[in-house]
Protein backbone atom coordinates (compact mmCIF):
# COMPACT_ATOMS: atom_id res chain seq x y z
CA UNK A 1 0.00 0.00 0.00
CA UNK A 2 1.35 3.05 -1.07
CA UNK A 3 1.73 5.77 1.86
CA UNK A 4 -1.17 9.02 0.69
CA UNK A 5 -0.93 11.57 3.69
CA UNK A 6 2.77 12.35 5.97
CA UNK A 7 2.59 13.75 9.69
CA UNK A 8 5.80 15.79 10.92
CA UNK A 9 5.91 13.95 14.15
CA UNK A 10 4.54 11.23 15.70
CA UNK A 11 3.34 13.10 18.35
CA UNK A 12 1.13 15.49 15.94
CA UNK A 13 -2.44 15.07 15.90
CA UNK A 14 -2.99 15.58 12.07
CA UNK A 15 -1.50 14.39 8.96
CA UNK A 16 -1.14 16.36 5.34
CA UNK A 17 -2.88 14.29 2.90
CA UNK A 18 -0.12 13.96 -0.28
CA UNK A 19 -2.85 12.70 -2.74
CA UNK A 20 -6.73 13.49 -2.72
CA UNK A 21 -8.59 11.52 -0.48
CA UNK A 22 -11.74 9.68 -0.76
CA UNK A 23 -14.26 9.21 1.80
CA UNK A 24 -14.37 5.46 3.39
CA UNK A 25 -11.02 4.83 1.72
CA UNK A 26 -8.45 3.22 4.57
CA UNK A 27 -4.73 5.35 3.93
CA UNK A 28 -1.50 4.52 5.02
CA UNK A 29 -0.09 7.50 6.84
CA UNK A 30 3.92 7.72 7.24
CA UNK A 31 5.44 10.14 10.09
CA UNK A 32 8.55 11.70 8.79
CA UNK A 33 10.52 11.61 11.99
CA UNK A 34 10.24 7.71 13.14
CA UNK A 35 9.01 6.08 9.53
CA UNK A 36 6.47 4.56 11.41
CA UNK A 37 3.60 3.67 9.32
CA UNK A 38 -0.17 4.06 10.72
CA UNK A 39 -4.06 3.03 8.34
CA UNK A 40 -6.22 5.33 9.23
CA UNK A 41 -9.88 5.37 7.81
CA UNK A 42 -11.37 8.84 6.29
CA UNK A 43 -14.54 9.58 7.29
CA UNK A 44 -14.69 12.30 4.46
CA UNK A 45 -13.00 13.47 1.47
CA UNK A 46 -9.59 14.93 2.07
CA UNK A 47 -7.95 16.82 -0.69
CA UNK A 48 -4.48 16.80 -1.23
CA UNK A 49 -2.64 19.12 1.08
CA UNK A 50 -5.62 19.31 3.34
CA UNK A 51 -5.39 17.57 7.13
CA UNK A 52 -6.39 14.48 8.65
CA UNK A 53 -6.96 14.06 12.06
CA UNK A 54 -5.12 11.51 13.35
CA UNK A 55 -7.27 11.28 17.23
CA UNK A 56 -10.20 12.16 18.72
CA UNK A 57 -10.26 15.60 19.55
CA UNK A 58 -13.07 17.63 21.74
CA UNK A 59 -13.85 21.22 21.22
CA UNK A 60 -11.54 23.55 22.47
CA UNK A 61 -8.59 21.27 22.30
CA UNK A 62 -5.35 22.50 20.72
CA UNK A 63 -4.19 20.79 17.18
CA UNK A 64 -0.62 20.01 17.15
CA UNK A 65 1.17 19.63 14.25
CA UNK A 66 4.86 20.14 13.61
CA UNK A 67 5.38 19.45 17.53
CA UNK A 68 3.72 23.22 17.97
CA UNK A 69 -0.02 24.32 18.62
CA UNK A 70 -1.36 25.28 14.96
CA UNK A 71 -4.85 26.54 17.06
CA UNK A 72 -7.89 24.91 18.68
CA UNK A 73 -10.74 23.05 17.81
CA UNK A 74 -14.15 24.88 17.14
CA UNK A 75 -16.35 21.62 17.53
CA UNK A 76 -15.19 18.16 18.48
CA UNK A 77 -13.35 16.38 15.81
CA UNK A 78 -13.11 12.23 15.21
CA UNK A 79 -9.94 10.94 14.19
CA UNK A 80 -10.48 10.54 9.89
CA UNK A 81 -12.43 13.79 9.73
CA UNK A 82 -11.06 16.55 7.54
CA UNK A 83 -9.36 19.31 9.70
CA UNK A 84 -9.44 22.81 8.72
CA UNK A 85 -10.86 26.33 8.84
CA UNK A 86 -14.61 24.75 9.72
CA UNK A 87 -13.05 22.75 12.21
CA UNK A 88 -10.09 24.69 13.84
CA UNK A 89 -8.80 28.35 14.39
CA UNK A 90 -6.18 30.46 15.11
CA UNK A 91 -5.20 31.52 18.74
CA UNK A 92 -3.30 33.96 17.65
CA UNK A 93 -5.72 36.26 15.51
CA UNK A 94 -8.99 35.72 16.48
CA UNK B 1 34.30 23.85 -2.06
CA UNK B 2 31.78 24.55 -4.72
CA UNK B 3 32.18 27.24 -7.25
CA UNK B 4 30.14 29.37 -9.68
CA UNK B 5 30.84 31.60 -13.03
CA UNK B 6 29.76 35.30 -11.87
CA UNK B 7 30.75 38.94 -12.95
CA UNK B 8 33.07 40.93 -10.84
CA UNK B 9 32.16 44.34 -9.93
CA UNK B 10 34.73 47.02 -8.84
CA UNK B 11 34.04 46.68 -5.73
CA UNK B 12 34.69 42.90 -5.71
CA UNK B 13 31.11 42.31 -5.33
CA UNK B 14 29.92 38.82 -7.45
CA UNK B 15 26.98 39.40 -9.81
CA UNK B 16 25.02 36.25 -11.60
CA UNK B 17 23.47 38.85 -14.33
CA UNK B 18 24.92 42.26 -16.32
CA UNK B 19 22.30 44.20 -17.10
CA UNK B 20 22.58 47.98 -17.32
CA UNK B 21 20.15 49.20 -15.08
CA UNK B 22 17.66 52.28 -15.59
CA UNK B 23 16.20 53.55 -12.61
CA UNK B 24 13.25 56.39 -12.30
CA UNK B 25 13.61 58.28 -9.17
CA UNK B 26 9.68 59.12 -9.32
CA UNK B 27 6.53 58.31 -11.38
CA UNK B 28 7.03 61.21 -14.02
CA UNK B 29 10.30 59.45 -15.08
CA UNK B 30 8.97 55.90 -15.81
CA UNK B 31 7.87 56.86 -19.31
CA UNK B 32 11.89 57.85 -19.70
CA UNK B 33 12.97 55.02 -18.40
CA UNK B 34 10.92 52.68 -20.00
CA UNK B 35 11.58 54.26 -23.73
CA UNK B 36 14.89 53.38 -23.32
CA UNK B 37 14.36 50.12 -22.43
CA UNK B 38 12.90 49.79 -25.37
CA UNK B 39 15.29 51.42 -27.50
CA UNK B 40 18.11 49.58 -26.02
CA UNK B 41 19.03 46.12 -26.06
CA UNK B 42 20.42 44.66 -22.46
CA UNK B 43 18.77 47.25 -20.43
CA UNK B 44 15.89 46.97 -17.63
CA UNK B 45 13.91 49.69 -16.39
CA UNK B 46 11.80 49.58 -13.15
CA UNK B 47 8.68 52.03 -13.31
CA UNK B 48 6.69 52.29 -10.09
CA UNK B 49 4.24 54.84 -8.90
CA UNK B 50 5.92 56.65 -5.92
CA UNK B 51 9.18 58.98 -5.52
CA UNK B 52 7.18 62.39 -5.36
CA UNK B 53 6.67 64.30 -1.74
CA UNK B 54 7.76 61.71 0.47
CA UNK B 55 9.40 62.30 3.84
CA UNK B 56 11.61 60.94 6.74
CA UNK B 57 11.81 57.29 6.88
CA UNK B 58 9.16 56.62 4.38
CA UNK B 59 11.88 58.62 1.58
CA UNK B 60 14.69 56.70 3.14
CA UNK B 61 13.26 53.49 2.46
CA UNK B 62 12.28 54.53 -1.49
CA UNK B 63 15.73 55.71 -2.03
CA UNK B 64 17.80 52.99 -0.18
CA UNK B 65 15.32 50.68 -1.99
CA UNK B 66 16.52 52.03 -5.49
CA UNK B 67 20.11 53.39 -4.89
CA UNK B 68 20.23 49.53 -3.59
CA UNK B 69 18.90 48.16 -7.38
CA UNK B 70 21.83 49.97 -8.71
CA UNK B 71 24.44 48.92 -6.32
CA UNK B 72 23.65 45.69 -6.08
CA UNK B 73 26.57 42.96 -8.35
CA UNK B 74 23.55 41.80 -11.13
CA UNK B 75 23.76 45.30 -12.19
CA UNK B 76 26.88 46.62 -14.37
CA UNK B 77 26.03 50.48 -14.95
CA UNK B 78 23.07 52.25 -14.27
CA UNK B 79 21.07 55.31 -15.53
CA UNK B 80 19.19 57.71 -12.91
CA UNK B 81 16.33 59.68 -14.17
CA UNK B 82 14.45 61.87 -12.28
CA UNK B 83 12.40 64.97 -12.69
CA UNK B 84 14.75 67.40 -10.71
CA UNK B 85 18.18 67.31 -9.97
CA UNK B 86 18.40 67.17 -6.20
CA UNK B 87 17.07 63.82 -5.82
CA UNK B 88 17.84 61.93 -8.91
CA UNK B 89 22.09 63.12 -7.78
CA UNK B 90 21.40 61.33 -4.46
CA UNK B 91 20.50 57.91 -5.73
CA UNK B 92 23.39 58.07 -8.31
CA UNK B 93 25.34 59.36 -5.48
CA UNK B 94 24.96 55.92 -3.41
CA UNK B 95 25.67 53.80 -6.66
CA UNK B 96 28.89 55.98 -7.64
CA UNK B 97 30.09 54.65 -4.07
CA UNK B 98 30.28 51.06 -5.66
CA UNK B 99 32.54 52.25 -8.28
CA UNK B 100 30.83 51.35 -10.90
CA UNK B 101 29.57 53.55 -13.68
CA UNK B 102 26.30 55.73 -13.20
CA UNK B 103 24.73 58.44 -15.42
CA UNK B 104 22.41 60.86 -13.64
CA UNK B 105 20.08 62.91 -15.71
CA UNK B 106 16.77 64.90 -15.17
CA UNK B 107 14.18 65.76 -17.11
CA UNK B 108 13.26 69.61 -15.81
CA UNK B 109 14.31 72.45 -18.56
CA UNK B 110 14.84 69.87 -21.80
CA UNK B 111 11.78 67.28 -21.59
CA UNK B 112 10.84 64.03 -22.16
CA UNK B 113 12.06 63.43 -25.61
CA UNK B 114 15.41 65.22 -25.57
CA UNK B 115 16.02 63.44 -22.42
CA UNK B 116 14.78 60.02 -24.14
CA UNK B 117 17.41 60.65 -26.78
CA UNK B 118 19.89 61.61 -24.26
CA UNK B 119 19.67 58.51 -21.66
CA UNK B 120 19.70 55.80 -25.24
CA UNK B 121 22.60 56.98 -26.21
CA UNK B 122 24.20 56.56 -22.91
CA UNK B 123 22.75 53.54 -22.47
CA UNK B 124 24.19 51.96 -25.98
CA UNK B 125 27.55 52.82 -24.38
CA UNK B 126 26.71 51.09 -21.24
CA UNK B 127 25.28 48.22 -22.71
CA UNK B 128 28.69 47.77 -25.09
CA UNK B 129 31.15 48.44 -22.16
CA UNK B 130 29.25 45.35 -20.12
CA UNK B 131 28.83 43.20 -23.04
CA UNK B 132 32.67 43.22 -23.09
CA UNK B 133 32.46 41.53 -19.11
CA UNK B 134 33.28 38.48 -18.95
CA UNK B 135 32.33 35.47 -16.24
CA UNK B 136 34.56 34.04 -14.29
CA UNK B 137 34.98 31.09 -11.67
CA UNK B 138 34.33 32.68 -7.98
CA UNK B 139 33.90 30.31 -4.77
CA UNK B 140 29.88 30.12 -3.48
CA UNK B 141 31.03 32.02 -0.67
CA UNK B 142 30.72 35.36 -2.42
CA UNK B 143 27.04 34.33 -3.76
CA UNK B 144 23.99 36.58 -1.09
CA UNK B 145 21.29 34.23 -1.49
CA UNK B 146 17.70 34.90 -0.60
CA UNK B 147 14.12 33.04 0.19
CA UNK B 148 10.47 33.98 0.29
CA UNK B 149 7.97 31.32 0.01
CA UNK B 150 4.37 32.47 -1.80
CA UNK B 151 0.89 30.92 -2.12
CA UNK B 152 2.33 28.20 0.30
CA UNK B 153 0.51 25.42 1.15
CA UNK B 154 1.09 22.09 3.20
CA UNK B 155 3.26 21.12 0.84
CA UNK B 156 5.65 23.69 1.26
CA UNK B 157 5.72 23.12 5.09
CA UNK B 158 6.66 19.33 4.22
CA UNK B 159 8.82 19.40 1.41
CA UNK B 160 9.84 22.21 -0.63
CA UNK B 161 10.76 24.38 2.18
CA UNK B 162 12.83 21.76 3.98
CA UNK B 163 14.88 21.39 0.91
CA UNK B 164 15.79 25.12 0.72
CA UNK B 165 16.39 25.43 4.40
CA UNK B 166 18.68 22.06 3.49
CA UNK B 167 20.59 24.59 0.61
CA UNK B 168 20.65 27.29 3.46
CA UNK B 169 22.23 25.26 6.04
CA UNK B 170 24.72 24.24 2.97
CA UNK B 171 25.41 27.78 1.89
CA UNK B 172 26.08 29.11 5.82
CA UNK B 173 29.19 26.25 5.84
CA UNK B 174 30.73 27.09 2.80
CA UNK B 175 30.82 30.69 3.80
CA UNK B 176 28.35 32.26 1.63
CA UNK B 177 25.45 35.03 2.75
CA UNK B 178 22.03 34.08 3.03
CA UNK B 179 18.46 35.91 3.55
CA UNK B 180 15.19 35.36 5.19
CA UNK B 181 12.38 37.65 5.48
CA UNK B 182 8.42 38.14 5.69
CA UNK B 183 7.70 39.37 9.29
CA UNK B 184 4.06 38.48 9.39
CA UNK B 185 4.22 35.21 8.52
CA UNK B 186 6.43 34.14 11.69
CA UNK B 187 3.51 34.79 13.93
CA UNK B 188 3.27 31.60 15.52
CA UNK B 189 7.17 30.53 15.28
CA UNK B 190 8.79 33.52 16.27
CA UNK B 191 10.08 32.04 19.26
CA UNK B 192 11.59 29.39 16.93
CA UNK B 193 13.60 32.44 15.29
CA UNK B 194 14.10 34.39 18.56
CA UNK B 195 15.99 31.30 19.64
CA UNK B 196 18.81 30.96 16.62
CA UNK B 197 19.70 34.44 17.32
CA UNK B 198 23.50 34.35 17.89
CA UNK B 199 23.28 36.76 20.88
CA UNK B 200 21.47 38.77 22.83
CA UNK B 201 21.47 42.18 21.30
CA UNK B 202 20.21 40.32 17.94
CA UNK B 203 17.20 38.97 19.92
CA UNK B 204 16.40 41.93 20.91
CA UNK B 205 16.25 43.72 17.62
CA UNK B 206 14.27 40.52 16.06
CA UNK B 207 11.44 40.86 18.54
CA UNK B 208 11.52 44.55 18.70
CA UNK B 209 11.00 44.43 14.46
CA UNK B 210 8.36 41.74 15.48
CA UNK B 211 6.54 43.29 17.85
CA UNK B 212 6.51 46.79 16.11
CA UNK B 213 4.76 44.47 13.61
CA UNK B 214 2.07 43.35 15.45
CA UNK B 215 1.53 46.94 16.81
CA UNK B 216 0.70 48.16 14.01
CA UNK B 217 -1.98 45.30 12.87
CA UNK B 218 -3.47 45.93 16.26
CA UNK B 219 -3.10 49.88 15.83
CA UNK B 220 -5.58 49.64 12.53
CA UNK B 221 -7.87 47.67 15.29
CA UNK B 222 -8.21 44.62 13.26
CA UNK B 223 -6.52 41.33 12.58
CA UNK B 224 -5.11 39.44 9.51
CA UNK B 225 -7.87 36.31 9.64
CA UNK B 226 -9.03 36.92 5.80
CA UNK B 227 -5.40 37.82 4.41
CA UNK B 228 -2.91 35.50 6.66
CA UNK B 229 -4.03 33.06 5.63
CA UNK B 230 -4.07 33.84 2.25
CA UNK B 231 -7.52 32.60 -0.03
CA UNK B 232 -4.75 30.45 -1.82
CA UNK B 233 -3.24 29.44 1.20
CA UNK B 234 -6.68 27.59 2.30
CA UNK B 235 -7.30 26.43 -0.31
CA UNK B 236 -4.02 24.45 -0.21
CA UNK B 237 -5.25 22.96 2.65
CA UNK B 238 -3.45 26.00 5.51
CA UNK B 239 -5.42 26.64 8.18
CA UNK B 240 -3.92 29.07 10.52
CA UNK B 241 -1.05 31.71 10.68
CA UNK B 242 0.47 29.57 13.05
CA UNK B 243 0.66 26.12 10.76
CA UNK B 244 1.74 29.08 8.23
CA UNK B 245 4.65 30.21 10.18
CA UNK B 246 5.69 26.91 10.88
CA UNK B 247 6.43 25.51 7.36
CA UNK B 248 7.51 28.96 6.21
CA UNK B 249 10.09 28.80 8.93
CA UNK B 250 11.55 25.75 7.56
CA UNK B 251 13.36 27.35 4.56
CA UNK B 252 15.39 29.07 6.77
CA UNK B 253 17.68 25.75 8.10
CA UNK B 254 19.29 25.63 11.16
CA UNK B 255 21.79 27.55 11.41
CA UNK B 256 22.63 30.63 13.86
CA UNK B 257 21.31 34.11 12.95
CA UNK B 258 24.03 36.26 12.66
CA UNK B 259 22.34 39.29 11.35
CA UNK B 260 19.42 41.29 11.50
CA UNK B 261 18.87 43.57 8.73
CA UNK B 262 16.49 46.71 8.17
CA UNK B 263 14.04 46.69 4.97
CA UNK B 264 16.65 47.28 2.03
CA UNK B 265 19.75 47.25 4.04
CA UNK B 266 22.94 45.15 2.87
CA UNK B 267 23.84 42.63 5.13
CA UNK B 268 27.19 43.53 7.07
CA UNK B 269 27.98 40.17 7.71
CA UNK B 270 28.41 36.19 6.26
CA UNK B 271 25.88 33.49 7.12
CA UNK B 272 21.93 33.61 7.99
CA UNK B 273 20.84 36.89 8.11
CA UNK B 274 16.72 37.93 8.74
CA UNK B 275 15.54 40.95 6.98
CA UNK B 276 12.31 42.60 7.95
CA UNK B 277 10.29 42.45 5.02
CA UNK B 278 6.52 42.39 4.20
CA UNK B 279 5.53 38.76 3.43
CA UNK B 280 3.66 39.83 0.12
CA UNK B 281 5.70 38.02 -2.63
CA UNK B 282 6.75 41.27 -4.85
CA UNK B 283 7.59 43.65 -2.19
CA UNK B 284 9.85 41.01 -0.10
CA UNK B 285 11.93 40.08 -3.06
CA UNK B 286 12.17 43.90 -4.33
CA UNK B 287 13.31 44.32 -0.88
CA UNK B 288 15.90 41.11 -1.09
CA UNK B 289 17.11 42.62 -4.53
CA UNK B 290 17.96 45.95 -2.81
CA UNK B 291 19.88 44.46 -0.24
CA UNK B 292 22.40 42.65 -2.89
CA UNK B 293 20.98 39.42 -3.23
CA UNK B 294 22.33 37.89 -6.75
CA UNK B 295 19.93 34.46 -6.95
CA UNK B 296 16.26 34.03 -4.84
CA UNK B 297 15.19 30.61 -4.21
CA UNK B 298 10.89 30.93 -4.02
CA UNK B 299 9.00 28.03 -3.05
CA UNK B 300 5.29 27.69 -3.65
CA UNK B 301 2.55 25.34 -2.85
CA UNK B 302 -0.46 26.89 -5.12
CA UNK B 303 1.43 28.45 -7.70
CA UNK B 304 3.20 32.03 -6.99
CA UNK B 305 4.56 33.44 -10.03
CA UNK B 306 6.15 36.26 -8.74
CA UNK B 307 9.71 37.31 -10.64
CA UNK B 308 12.32 40.16 -10.47
CA UNK B 309 14.13 42.66 -13.01
CA UNK B 310 17.76 42.01 -11.72
CA UNK B 311 17.29 38.91 -9.46
CA UNK B 312 16.94 35.31 -11.16
CA UNK B 313 13.99 33.83 -9.11
CA UNK B 314 14.13 30.24 -9.01
CA UNK B 315 10.65 28.53 -8.27
CA UNK B 316 10.20 25.33 -6.79
CA UNK B 317 7.12 23.31 -5.54
CA UNK B 318 6.17 20.18 -4.40
CA UNK B 319 2.81 20.16 -4.84
CA UNK B 320 2.27 18.05 -7.86
CA UNK B 321 -0.54 19.59 -9.41
CA UNK B 322 0.99 23.33 -9.31
CA UNK B 323 4.07 21.20 -10.98
CA UNK B 324 2.06 20.11 -14.00
CA UNK B 325 -0.81 22.66 -14.18
CA UNK B 326 1.83 25.66 -13.62
CA UNK B 327 4.82 24.14 -15.49
CA UNK B 328 6.15 26.87 -17.62
CA UNK B 329 7.03 29.03 -13.77
CA UNK B 330 8.45 26.31 -11.71
CA UNK B 331 12.12 25.50 -12.12
CA UNK B 332 12.21 22.03 -9.42
CA UNK B 333 10.01 20.05 -9.16
CA UNK B 334 9.96 18.96 -5.63
CA UNK B 335 6.92 16.25 -5.52
CA UNK B 336 8.55 13.57 -5.50
CA UNK B 337 9.93 14.25 -2.02
CA UNK B 338 5.69 13.46 -0.80
CA UNK B 339 6.22 10.16 -2.86
CA UNK B 340 9.35 9.15 -1.06
CA UNK B 341 11.47 8.85 -4.23
CA UNK B 342 14.39 10.68 -3.25
CA UNK B 343 15.16 12.22 0.10
CA UNK B 344 14.99 15.55 1.84
CA UNK B 345 19.20 15.67 1.10
CA UNK B 346 19.12 14.50 -2.32
CA UNK B 347 16.59 17.25 -2.91
CA UNK B 348 18.79 19.78 -1.15
CA UNK B 349 21.37 18.42 -3.81
CA UNK B 350 19.24 19.14 -6.70
CA UNK B 351 17.97 22.47 -5.68
CA UNK B 352 21.62 23.70 -4.79
CA UNK B 353 23.10 22.61 -8.32
CA UNK B 354 20.24 24.48 -9.82
CA UNK B 355 21.17 27.29 -7.62
CA UNK B 356 25.02 27.24 -9.02
CA UNK B 357 24.01 26.65 -12.44
CA UNK B 358 21.71 29.41 -12.26
CA UNK B 359 24.23 31.80 -10.66
CA UNK B 360 26.23 31.09 -13.60
CA UNK B 361 23.82 31.82 -16.05
CA UNK B 362 21.65 29.36 -16.52
CA UNK B 363 17.85 31.52 -16.99
CA UNK B 364 15.10 30.89 -14.56
CA UNK B 365 11.53 30.24 -16.01
CA UNK B 366 10.62 34.18 -14.66
CA UNK B 367 13.85 35.45 -16.75
CA UNK B 368 12.21 33.69 -19.50
CA UNK B 369 8.87 34.62 -19.17
CA UNK B 370 9.52 38.29 -18.47
CA UNK B 371 8.07 37.83 -15.39
CA UNK B 372 9.16 41.15 -13.83
CA UNK B 373 7.84 42.34 -10.60
CA UNK B 374 9.37 46.12 -9.15
CA UNK B 375 7.18 46.50 -5.73
CA UNK B 376 8.33 49.71 -3.58
CA UNK B 377 7.29 49.07 0.46
CA UNK B 378 5.98 52.49 1.81
CA UNK B 379 6.29 52.78 5.14
CA UNK B 380 3.15 56.22 5.44
CA UNK B 381 1.49 58.08 2.33
CA UNK B 382 3.46 60.78 0.80
CA UNK B 383 2.53 64.44 2.21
Amino acid sequence: MATRALAHLEKDYVAVATDDLKKGENVEIAFLDTGKKVNLKVNEDVPLGHKVALRDLKKGDNIIEYGEVIGAATKDIKAGDHVHVHNIKSLRWQ
Amino acid sequence: MSSFMGFERENGRIGTRNYVLVIPVDDLSNTVATAVENNIYGTRAIPHPYGRLQFGADLDLTFRTLAGYGRNPNVASAIVVGIEDNWTNRIADQIAKTGKRVEALSIEGSGDLKTIEKASRLAKDLVQEASTKKRKEFDVSNLVVSTKCGESDTTSGLASNPTVGVVFDRLVDEGATVIFGETSELTGAEKYIADRMANAQLREKFMKIFNDYQDVIRSQGVDLLGSQPTEGNIKGGLSTIEEKALGNIQKTGTKKITGVLDYAEEPKSKGLNFMNTSSAAAEAVTLFAASGAVVHMFTTGQGNIVGNHILPVIKTTANPKTAMNMKEHIDLDLSGLLKFQYTLKEAGDKLYNLLLETASGKLTANEILKHYEFALTKLYISA
